[in-house]
């Protein structure tokens, strides 16, 4: 399960909806041991594609050490699909950095974004439930 | 020269847990031959086979992506702080 605090669901999308027309990518951080992330980080995608996303190498650096200042860790990344579900992509599961990370998707397929969360390991899918946790 | 290199979550248990280890060198080319001596697991992993840098690691010295200094001929001294994070991509 992975929990986001509210304004991180918010920040999540709105950078997502912002990207258009390409895909848009971030990073989530939170506790260590914990399922929440607690901050997204809106990095650039250095690959500028509606298809591709890489996360910029200076945007994962300043996020890496804002997280470590805080006392986070970095937990997962978000990215966009711009016309397709919110499932990983054959790209997604070969690029996969970290066994332990969450990996959400917004779909803005349609009006309405739809955001879900998997983990990806050793090149398998598992989804799992994302909450909404204001506390 | 001794120089500190941090290394990322799932680096770290090639290097017996450590998040930073130091290593000997001129320049990371040599840095990094010293790293994997220290840690054979590591071999491979944030330099290829071929001898460049591996395509899904990003590499700093302080702030600087290495792409935009001089990739393994980068200079480091023991001040240098050597940054390892793996990239983050996909489609």
């Amino acid at each position: 399960m992975l929990r986001l605090a509210p304004d991180v669901y918010e920040q999540m999308v709105g950078h997502c909806l912002d990207g258009l027309p390409d895909e848009a990518c971030g990073l989530l951080a939170g506790r260590a041991g914990t399922p929440k992330a607690s901050v997204a980080y809106r990095t650039r995608n250095a690959a500028a594609s509606a298809r591709l996303y890489e996360v910029d190498p200076k945007d994962l650096l300043r996020a890496d050490r804002d997280a470590e200042a805080r006392g986070l860790v970095m937990l997962g990344v978000f990215h966009s699909h711009t016309h397709t579900d919110a499932y990983p992509s054959p790209t997604d599961v070969a690029q996969a950095p970290d066994p332990e990370w969450h990996y959400v998707i917004v779909s803005l397929k349609d009006m309405v974004p739809v955001v879900r969360s998997f983990r990806i390991v050793d090149g398998n899918i598992a989804e799992e439930p994302v909450v909404l946790d204001g506390k | 020269m001794a120089v500190e290199i941090r290394l990322p979550t799932i680096l770290r248990q090639h290097a017996g847990g450590q998040a930073t280890v130091q290593a000997n060198g001129g320049d990371l080319g040599e840095v990094f031959d010293d790293l994997v001596r220290q840690f054979p697991n590591l071999a491979g992993k944030i330099v290829t086979d071929d001898g460049a840098l591996h395509k899904f690691v990003n590499v700093y010295v302080n702030d600087d992506d290495v792409r935009y200094l001089d990739k393994l001929d980068t200079k480091v001294g023991g001040d240098d702080v050597v940054s390892i994070l793996p990239a983050v991509a996909g489609g």
